[in-house]
């Protein structure tokens, strides 16, 4: 790593301002993927703001119509939330198959989010489930926080406070892991909801996380996993790599998406 | 059998440390004005340094010292040596380009050192490596093995002409060919053994130090044998001599070959530690580890079988590309040829071989030795062929191997490719591997299988391999520029404990177990009153080390000569004692008795009286007991085994997982059982790792696209089930302990039973062949293909 | 340099560091607690997993200032003055262990699986050590021995 300053802010407002007065601020959640980055010395913030010094990010709570997660929950607390385990099932599940164990003990939420990893599971809960991303400055529909890869409508300074995720009528998330990173090469999430169906997908496309309209179409007059079986995802504009080329991804897609579905029931 | 002897399952005496966080490993070793070296690599595969400019960087805070190629041409030191030379077809002496510590001119893969910084601190010199300035021409890059013999394919070395090291032949060319003049049936073969990154956990590391007021130097490295890097660093690297240089490989966190090669890190920083009178401490990160430690197999073979109309294999011919990366590492040139293409016979009377092997440079890591080096090539090809044959001429895949098997009487062997097998049973070792996975049960398996909506497949392999490495005379007329024999010295104290000085060297074996075993069964002492030191040239005598399956049954013979010798010395003591002739002493149980009487001396008595010698005859018999032994082996063991594998396959995803194995090994005698199923359980499990996983990927630019573990996909605990493994011992090995070796045998048999066993479970979608390693996308796209035509 | 103060193995330590020191580090070039390893650079192969504040993590990816006030548990914290702990015992009457490259973090992650499960199956345990890399054993017996140190610690 190169050096930094390592700085505990005490509230969101220090924090945020923190970030603000720094050459080239970061703000530090779990560290889960900032950490490594910098050990590869492929990032070099001049300031870390460890958002860890801040007593009220933490904990998760029943909002009637769902789950309220607060930032800095790891992701062991939500898999083990009995709350969420109620609610949404399916995001408690998703939680517990991030990372390994020791990943889920320090890795949070809002880190996660705010990253946008486009293989990483949250993202395709968010939006699968249409959540509502709270920052200090406002609040952001899932489909317009995620902007594309590593991006999102967070502003600079801003920080996540916590996740409301509304509850779904059925729910479920299939992840076809890498077999080396073990994170997503393709992930589906998917959602019966008041609004209607929801399909996320991530780890398939250049653009990061999104949605498969064609599919949620599909499953709004037939819930099951026929109603997808013959949709063909476009093999143009995801993603290649060693462990995946793009038209074996277009076929994951359906299959994951298949899957979740049954699983969902 | 005693409960500590030989054949007992004794819980080792190293995990004390190991589990308790006491362990020593050559990271947990500092110095005292330790400085630490950052080495400054090649960003590319193949290009020319026009510039280097290191002024920044030695002005920058905590910096000790920056050393260049330039340096290193300028010191009178030698480049890396290559430990073994094969010749040409024609006899001419393969293409040997240097290999400089650091590289001055021209780097030739990712990863190349180009100069190495030493400071205060890690950190420091990280820091200041990023700021020396290199010009860099790039080059046109070869890092695929097939594609470095094409025209214009850019040249690696100007002292390789088509990037070609050697090529090479063996075996009777022209009765190879008057087999296949008399076939019914011609099986024909390619196959790509894919290249594998080692990964030992531990990565590896050097520290050296300098003793300005003696001039010894001190090397603590992360080594399987020590005194092949005294040799090879101080007789042609740095010019030191044996007794001004000591050499420490500690606790040694996993191997697997990769810890056998002398490396460039070790002779830099024992090098510059004499030159700045202070320590000097590398340790490779795993992102390094995966450009710099040597990369294993990376074969591509066209090979051809001939069959006559009872299923009889007539004759084999066999053709392959090598790839030795950038440079010779030290055992390099030997794998595809000595370690590979002599045991193409495999446990079959092919009565006609012949195989031509050529090793090209490409811009990638070198290439060198991976558990198994080269048998397990040999194996992977061997049974894909006999598969493919069996279905080809229609003969059941067990009947096939069966009709093909050198029987129990037919031994010594000689095969057609200069190995003569000294004993071994292979219809015996087939039979109790079919028992051992209820082979005959599959079909029922299969059901359950399907009616889960997956595939089911089966896979066999009956492998031989040969390892005990290496009769002296053999290695040497091939090539080695080293003996291959192994030391040992059995050091009895006066109260009649022992310390056995092992030239090998354990980094996971068990060895302090193992050996203590031997030695309390041979010499009848309590096995608690045995220790066993390794790893240290200061301590230890001149050894080879550990690699090639050799531990037991070379150094263990050493072991057993040595303990001969104990015993003979002590029958000489124990009869001037008791006052008999050494005829008549018989030695049993710890204890020298004259025949036929009660007169009798426990070993410890004989021990304390060796150093209380108030009585000796001198001029007939020395004090001390205290004995050594090298042993060169008379011919290498041959283990053999069968290992069955069923894999259950997910059509819609290519998922391939590993339902049932069974390895059923003969090893000959064991030692300790407990420690011979974990050998053959992590050789299994890096076996599925080559067939299902680890895929070693550059892409056209000399990139290497899996360097590291987000993309290099290493077995972990949920990938691999419970396996089956038992023993099927044959006797008579050509060794005193009758041992064969079992560290590579799981690494040689699995991939070839896994990948049939894949291939079996796609026919029915017309699949033929699958290609290592057989990972999801691999798997659906040969169904897609297959569907296709 | 930031001043760290934790209890490490019940020991309260303190000490001036750097802020890019990573925990691992601080454990062992600073307290030459040396039984907790580094084993690769991207967090994935559990070498160097400890217990903080009764957690598992991978120490080689937090800094030692994350932990400033927490009590860690290292690899050398669990025997009692050489009386194996029974997992420590189960690994080696189980041969879980080869090289020991591994061992700490495959025994600190079991340690953390039995107390959230004290009686995995092995689909449990297999499942727990997604980010615990061994290139030794084939995993068969530290399965087995994480079975059986469980079954220990239930008495």
């Amino acid at each position: 790593m190169y050096s930094f300053n390592h700085q505990l802010p005490n509230s969101v407002a220090a924090a945020s301002s923190a970030l603000g007065s720094a050459d080239d601020g970061k703000f530090l959640a779990g560290g889960m993927t900032l950490l490594p980055t910098m050990k590869q010395r492929l990032a070099s913030p001049s300031d870390l703001i460890d958002l860890a010094g801040i007593g009220d990010l933490v904990g998760i709570s029943d909002s009637g119509d769902g789950v309220v997660i607060k930032a800095m929950t790891t992701h062991a607390a939500v898999a083990g939330s009995s709350v969420v385990q109620a609610k949404i099932p399916a995001l408690a599940a998703l939680a517990g198959g991030i990372g390994d164990p020791a990943v889920r003990n320090r890795g949070t939420i809002g880190g996660s989010v705010a990253n946008n990893d486009p293989a990483a599971d949250y993202p395709a809960a968010c939006l699968g489930l249409g959540a509502t991303i709270v920052t200090n400055k406002r609040e952001i529909g899932a489909d317009d926080f995620f902007t594309g890869l590593f991006e999102t409508a967070l502003e600079e300074d801003e920080v996540i406070t916590e996740v409301r995720f509304p509850a779904a009528q059925k729910a479920a998330y299939q992840k076809f892991e890498n077999p080396a990173s073990r994170y997503a090469i393709v992930g589906v999430f998917v959602a019966q909801t008041a609004g209607g169906a929801r399909v996320a997908v991530t780890g398939a496309s250049q653009d990061g996380v999104g949605r498969i309209s064609e599919m949620e179409q599909a499953l709004g007059g037939n819930w099951s996993a026929d109603a997808v079986a013959n949709i063909d995802v476009p093999a143009d504009g995801l993603n290649t790599d060693i462990h995946a080329s793009a038209a074996y991804r277009a076929h994951l897609v359906t299959t994951m998406a298949k899957r979740a579905i049954a699983a969902a029931g | 059998m005693s409960e500590t002897g030989i054949g007992a399952r004794v819980k080792r005496v190293e995990d004390q440390r190991f589990l308790t966080g006491k362990g020593n490993y050559t990271d947990d070793i500092n110095r005292p004005n330790q400085t630490y070296a950052f080495i400054l690599r090649s960003p590319h595969a193949h290009a020319r340094i026009t510039s280097l400019d290191a002024s920044a960087a030695q002005a920058s805070e905590g910096v000790v010292a920056v050393f260049t190629g330039k340096d290193i041409a300028a010191a009178e030191v030698g480049g890396l040596p290559c430990g073994w030379q094969i010749h040409n077809k024609d006899g001419s002496p393969m293409a040997e380009p240097p290999h400089p510590m650091l590289v001055a001119d021209k780097v030739r893969h990712v990863g190349d050192q180009v100069a190495m910084v030493i400071a205060e601190t890690r950190d420091q010199a990280r820091d200041a490596a990023e700021k020396i300035v290199v010009e860099y021409e790039t080059l046109a890059a070869v890092t695929a093995t097939d594609a470095a013999i094409k025209d214009g394919a850019p040249q690696v070395h100007d002292e390789a002409a088509l990037n070609t090291c050697y090529d090479w032949e063996l075996g009777d060319k022209a009765a190879t060919e008057e087999g296949f003049a008399k076939a019914a049936h011609v099986v024909k073969i390619d196959v790509v053994n894919n290249r594998i990154i080692p990964n030992a956990m531990e990565p590896r590391v050097a520290l050296g130090d300098y003793d300005r007021s003696t001039g010894d130097y001190t090397l603590f490295t992360t080594s399987q044998n020590p005194h092949v890097i005294r040799l090879l660093m101080g007789a042609f690297v740095l010019q030191l001599p044996e007794h001004k240089l000591r050499v420490v490989a500690p606790d040694v966190g996993g191997g697997f070959g990769s810890k056998i090669f002398h490396y460039a890190e070790e002779a830099l920083v024992t090098w510059a530690a004499g030159k700045l009178g202070r320590p000097i401490k590398w340790v490779s990160d795993r992102s390094e580890a995966f450009v710099t430690d040597a990369h294993g197999r990376d074969h591509r073979t066209h090979a051809e079988l001939a069959i006559d109309g009872d299923g009889k294999f007539l004759a084999l011919r066999v053709s392959t590309l090598a790839n030795m990366g950038a440079y010779l590492s030290t055992f390099a040139p030997a794998i595809p040829t000595y370690l590979s293409a002599t045991l193409l016979a495999g446990v079959y009377t092919t009565p006609a071989i012949y195989s031509e092997v050529r090793a090209v440079f490409t811009n990638t890591v070198p290439v060198d030795a991976v558990r198994g080096a080269g048998r397990p090539e040999t194996s992977y090809l061997l049974e894909r062929l006999v598969d493919r044959a069996a279905k080809q001429t229609g003969i059941d895949k067990t009947e096939l191997r069966k009709r093909n098997f050198i029987q129990p009487e037919q031994m010594p062997y000689q095969t057609p490719v200069a190995l003569q097998y000294d004993v071994g049973d292979y219809p015996a070792v087939f039979e109790a591997g079919l028992a051992a996975a209820d082979y005959s049960g599959f079909e029922g398996r299969k059901a359950e299988t399907e009616s889960r909506g997956k595939l089911r497949g089966v896979g066999i392999s009956t492998y031989i391999e040969a390892c005990g490495i290496a009769p002296s005379a053999v290695a040497g007329a091939l090539g080695a520029r080293a003996g291959l024999y192994e030391s040992a010295q059995v050091r009895v104290h006066p109260t009649g404990s022992v310390t056995l000085f092992t030239g090998s060297h354990s980094h996971g074996q068990g060895h302090e177990t193992t050996f203590a075993q031997v030695v309390s069964d041979l010499l009848g002492v309590p096995f608690e009153a045995v220790v066993v030191s390794h790893g240290d040239t200061a301590k230890v005598q001149f050894g080879m080390g550990t690699y090639g399956s050799r531990s037991l049954a070379v150094g263990g013979a050493a072991i057993y000569k040595a303990c001969e010798k104990i015993i003979d010395k002590a029958t000489k003591i124990a009869a001037h004692i008791l006052e008999a002739a050494e005829a008549d002493i018989e030695f049993k149980d710890g204890n020298f008795t004259v025949a036929g009487t009660d007169k009798s001396m426990a070993f410890g008595e004989v021990a304390l009286a060796a150093y209380v010698p108030h009585n000796f005859p001198h001029e007939t018999l020395e004090p001390g007991l205290d004995e050594n032994a090298f042993y060169d082996p008379l011919n290498f063991s041959y283990p053999s085994g069968c290992h069955i594998c069923e894999v259950e396959v997910d059509p819609d995803t290519g998922v391939v997982e590993v339902a049932k194995f069974t390895a059923v090994d003969d090893i000959g005698r064991v030692v300790n059982p407990m420690i011979v199923e974990g050998q053959v359980h992590g050789g299994v499990v890096q076996g599925i790792g080559q067939a299902l996983l680890e895929g070693c990927v550059y892409d056209d630019e000399g990139q290497l696209l899996t360097g590291s573990f987000m993309d290099y996909a290493m077995p972990r605990a949920d990938n691999v089930p419970f396996f089956t493994v038992a023993q099927k011992s044959v006797m008579g090995a050509s060794n005193p302990l009758e041992v064969k070796g079992v560290g590579e045998v799981g690494a040689i048999g699995s991939p070839p039973a896994i990948i049939n066993a894949v291939v079996n479970a796609l026919e029915p979608l017309g699949v033929e062949d699958v290609t290592m390693p057989a990972t999801p996308m691999t798997v659906w796209q040969a169904i897609q293909d297959a569907q296709a035509r | 340099m930031p001043t760290v103060s934790m209890t490490v193995n019940g020991k309260s330590v303190s000490a001036d560091v750097e802020p890019r020191t990573l925990l691992v580090q601080y454990l062992r070039e600073h307290l030459s607690l040396t039984g907790t390893h580094v084993g690769c650079d991207t967090s994935q192969c559990g070498a160097c997993v400890v217990h903080v504040d009764g957690v598992s993590v991978k120490s080689c990816t937090m800094l030692a200032a994350q932990a400033d006030g927490a009590e860690v548990v290292t690899i050398e914290g669990l025997d009692d003055n050489g009386t194996l702990h029974p997992m420590q015992e189960a690994f080696r009457d189980n041969h879980g262990l080869q090289c020991g490259f591994c061992t700490p973090g495959m025994v600190m992650s079991a340690l953390d699986l039995v107390k959230n499960n004290p009686s995995p199956s092995e689909q449990d345990v297999r499942d727990w050590l997604e980010g615990n890399i061994c290139r030794c054993t084939g995993y068969h017996n530290i399965v087995k021995s994480i079975q059986a140190g469980a079954a220990a610690m239930r008495g």
